[in-house]
């Protein structure tokens, strides 16, 4: 895939500038009045995943947790019709230690048959909410230390750029799992972080063209700069897109349910980590006025080794 | 000359790369399904043990690959689960009360690999099954009970000086006292900062003649310290008796307490024990108190009411405890000549003698056995808490018969369970201070397993489609990066089987898959950059040179970020995410050298120094 002419990405740089607004303010709209489903992990409860011999009936199950003392069981097919996942509200009696016990005995009678026990998880709500705080608390570390090592490693306007790049795709696939109500646990969290690495992967590449660009193409404006060395890019930038997004279907469809929202949050993530690389750095840093000027100090070491090289 | 490896480097690569694959080896073998046995309270397994349990198998005509005794171990290893668990039975059976019959899984490796030092990944409990518990001490429970042994200590020590109070109740986190006059409050003062020299003795300003004596910020804290690590040892004392091969029991910030315990079934009756929280109190029964009259709320000074667990009826106790569940060295049940369950008891030399001490002087009056066990309320605390409460009944009275020493026996038990519980609980010890799990996350054996065979899947799928769609676009290229994205699988494998520490978690192979995906990054990053090389007419061997060259700031940049990101998902992440950020960082190590150093390699010693007209790019 090589691309003869440059490509005049900034010149679109409007249009682009008003779908990220359009998708931000959607996630941030959804995100305030929809809110976040969150999973277990975050607002503590219990959940039991149990699997049956043959088909469950739900209703069934339902009737028989109503008439044990379970009336706000919420009763759901989990990946195939064998298995049951069963989750109850934070209760304030907390027998919690038995809870799950109570209900798994309940469920597997003579007419439903047995219930294996698959998975249990019970989050008291003091743990959910401290989780909560520390995930909260990850995220805004991690572009913290992030922001501090690019602005180390480059200079300001590329780090703020990339930073509100990375902040830009975190809202936009968080907002994804608020409008399409998918269920948000500590994984998909996970697979966030793992996001913010990747667009700063990419991010990176760019930023390292448009710096090296700027040291070799003395004639040529900011913008030009950047169209072609988002071009010089582009064609790494879609492989690994590529090869990332592969394997992120293999684990989607062939991986299982419980690793279903974090590959959801993946998939989004990249795409969106993908188009921020081009769009969002690189404009941002366009609007905050980066020029050759704010790259020179290194100018000197860069021609020694090109010199060094050509000999 | 240009792309020329100097040998070292090429022998450098080769000795990683075989170290990789060496290390890796043990995963193919994988595990047995095996029984540990070992000898409860640090006993001895001897050669007969070994022979009877071998016997009992073979009578039960139950198959098994090998036996063997090995740092005081048995080790019985099966074909499959199914036998394992049947022989479990068998086996705990043949030997009894003394020995200890865990569930494992034994790595399967030869024995020369295991000389190595190899060993296959630990599987994470959402990997093999598995109980992880968070529990959560008390300690607004464990800073009452030291107030009143402050009281208690207080009382004597006053005593014993013949200085005389008039008031000694609790205040604040410690205790006031009034005195009569100035001269004893002097006194007093004196004698109770030469004893305790850790607490904040003075005479309060608003109050005649009173001191108050308060435990200071760090007495606190070494107090709640205590109560946190003595809960700890308890519960790998009982974790120990549940049979639990390989059990982890950990502290985890200022008041709580991991435990996980791979492979285990029941986890009912798990979580019965580690949360139990009942220990005995040994009491005086005031049999001149009016028993109507107490009932009624009349209860005479130095006394507290109690009912019996078993009839409802009620007992007056003195308030004085003779003995407490802590100087309980061993504890067992059986039955005695009436078939009724008991549960015998040794004590310490300390408890022994108090114990010896109090009956000395009481044969012929009526001591009572109190069990003690801390209930949530319902009711949570202002911080959010659960509230616990002390439930305490009389489980026996008995009239002393005879002097006792530091060996007794209790009955009065309902049930041979009850007393086994019971016996168990005495025996591993009373916790501190009440526990609450407020964590728990459980994995089926059969949830284990398909977690396993998926994640493998993925893995496969991923790969294989990398390297079809890099075989597709590189060519020749390709197949050097596909070699390098193969060597990146088999070190990171090897390298998490080499560290102790880390463990593969369900999201960790969702970590092994990503980086599938994201090592060939930098493959594609330095092939790109030689496309562009020659684009712009180089030579083969230049533009070889030079893309690795150019690429290689911008591979670090990517991938330092991408790490930093790694390791605070580690610093805050919990168990299954933690292993997600170890094979993510991991990965990102092992593919920075198997995409620069050994695609160089290759590419070195297939073209460096020799003509080359055009690449296969």
């Amino acid at each position: 895939m090589w691309i003869k002419n440059t490509i005049q990405f900034m010149s679109w740089r409007k249009i682009a500038m008003a779908m990220s607004f359009l998708l931000i303010a959607t996630s941030i709209g959804s995100l305030a009045t929809k809110g976040l489903q969150f999973g277990l992990d975050f607002t503590g409860g219990t959940l039991i995943e149990v699997g049956y011999e043959q088909g469950a009936d739900l209703e069934k199950v339902r009737a028989k947790l109503d008439s044990s003392g379970f009336p706000d069981a919420v009763v759901q097919h989990f990946g195939s019709n064998t298995e049951v996942l069963i989750r109850l509200a934070p209760r304030e009696d907390t027998n919690a230690n038995t809870l799950s016990n109570q209900v798994l005995s309940a469920i597997s009678t003579d007419e439903l048959g047995h219930a294996d026990m698959r998975r249990i998880e019970f989050v008291g709500p003091s743990v959910g909410e401290e989780l909560k705080e520390q995930g909260g608390l990850a995220m805004l570390v991690a572009l913290i230390c992030i922001l501090i090592y690019v602005a180390f490693r480059f200079e300001w306007r590329f780090a703020l750029g990339s930073v509100l790049a990375l902040a830009h795709d975190v809202i936009i696939t968080v907002g994804l799992f608020s409008v399409l109500s998918i269920e948000f646990d500590l994984n998909v969290l996970a697979a966030v972080l793992a996001v913010i690495g990747y667009s700063l992967n990419d991010t990176i590449v760019v930023s390292d063209r448009i710096r090296e660009n700027f040291r070799k193409l003395r004639e040529i404006g900011p913008e030009e700069v950047i169209n072609i060395s988002l071009t010089q890019t582009l064609s790494r930038t879609m492989i690994t897109s590529v090869t990332t997004i592969l394997v992120l279907l293999a684990l989607f469809f062939v991986g299982g349910e419980l690793i279903h929202g974090f590959a959801t949050a993946l998939l989004f993530g990249v795409v969106i980590g993908t188009y921020s690389s081009v769009y969002v750095a690189s404009s941002l840093g366009l609007m905050l006025g980066i020029s050759r000027d704010d790259l020179i100090p290194t100018v000197v070491e860069k021609e020694g080794e090109d010199q060094d090289a050509i000999m | 000359m240009l792309n020329k490896y100097p040998l070292w480097k090429y022998l450098m690569v080769l000795i990683v790369v075989a170290a990789g694959f060496l290390y890796a080896l043990p995963n193919i073998y994988g595990e047995d399904p095996a029984l540990q046995i070992s000898a409860t309270r640090g006993g001895n397994v001897e050669i007969s043990q070994l022979e009877e349990v071998k016997s009992a198998l073979n009578k039960a005509d139950l198959a098994f690959d090998s036996i063997k005794l090995e740092n005081n171990l048995i080790v019985v290893r099966f074909k499959d689960t199914a036998s394992q668990l049947a022989a479990r039975d068998i086996a705990t059976q043949a030997l009894g009360n003394n020995f200890i019959v865990a569930i494992n899984l034994m790595p399967a490796q030869p024995k020369w690999l295991a000389d190595l030092g190899g060993n296959p990944m630990k599987l994470g409990l959402d990997l093999r099954g598995g109980v992880h518990f968070l529990m959560e001490v008390d300690m607004a429970v464990a800073m009452e009970k030291k107030q009143e042994e402050l009281l208690e200590d207080f009382k004597t020590e006053l005593r014993e000086e013949k200085i005389r109070y008039r008031r000694l109740v609790p205040y604040k986190n410690g205790v006031k006292v009034s005195f009569r006059g100035e001269a004893d409050l002097a006194k007093a003062e004196e004698l109770l900062i030469e004893q305790h020299p850790k607490l904040i003795i003075e005479a309060l300003d608003n109050e005649s003649n009173t001191l108050s004596a308060i435990m200071g910020e760090a007495r606190i804290k070494e107090v709640k310290d205590y109560a946190l690590q003595q809960n700890i040892t308890i519960i790998r004392n009982r974790v120990n008796q549940l049979g639990v091969a390989e059990p982890l029991v950990m502290r985890q910030g200022a008041d709580r307490i991991v435990v996980e315990l791979p492979g285990i079934q029941d986890t009912a009756r798990a979580k019965e024990i580690l949360s139990a929280t009942a220990t005995l109190e040994f009491r005086q029964v005031n049999y001149d108190a009016d028993v109507r009259a107490a009932v009624n709320g009349r209860l005479p000074p130095g006394s507290e009411l109690y009912y019996d667990r078993r009839d409802g009826r009620p007992v007056i106790l003195k308030k004085q405890v003779i003995l407490t569940g802590n100087h309980i060295t061993d504890a067992n049940y059986s039955f005695d000549e009436n078939q009724r369950p008991q549960v015998n008891i040794d004590l310490d030399s300390k408890g022994g003698n108090k114990m010896s001490n109090f009956t000395k002087d009481n044969i012929g009056n009526p001591m009572a056995t109190l069990f003690v066990e801390y209930v949530p309320t319902g009711r949570k605390t202002p911080e959010g808490k659960v509230e616990f409460e002390a439930k305490k009944e009389v489980i026996n009275v008995a009239t002393i018969q005879a002097r006792l020493s530091n060996s007794f026996r209790i009955t009065g038990i309902d049930s041979a369970g009850e007393a086994q519980n019971l016996a168990l609980l005495l025996r591993a010890g009373a916790l501190i201070a009440p526990i609450q799990i407020v964590e728990e996350r459980t994995v089926g054996p059969s949830l284990g397993k398909e977690n396993i065979e998926l994640g493998t899947q993925a893995i496969v799928w991923g790969f294989c489609l990398v390297l079809a769609f890099m075989l597709f676009y590189y060519r020749g290229f390709g197949v050097v990066a596909n070699v390098a994205l193969a060597l990146n699988l088999v070190l990171l494998i090897g390298i998490m089987s080499l560290i102790p520490g880390a463990t593969l978690t369900l999201p960790g192979m969702a970590g092994i898959v990503l980086t599938v995906g994201m090592a060939v990054d930098a493959n594609v990053l330095i092939f790109e950059r030689i496309r562009e090389e020659i684009r712009d007419g180089r030579g083969p061997q230049q533009a070889v040179h030079h893309g690795y060259d150019s690429a290689f700031s911008t591979i670090a940049d990517a991938n330092i970020t991408t790490f930093i990101a790694a390791i605070i998902l580690f610093a805050v992440g919990t168990g299954p995410i933690k292993g997600f950020a170890v094979t993510l960082a991991i990965g990102i190590v092992t593919s920075m050298f198997t995409a620069i150093v050994v695609t160089r390699a290759v590419v070195n010693a297939s073209i460096g120094g020799r003509k080359v007209n055009k690449l296969w790019i």
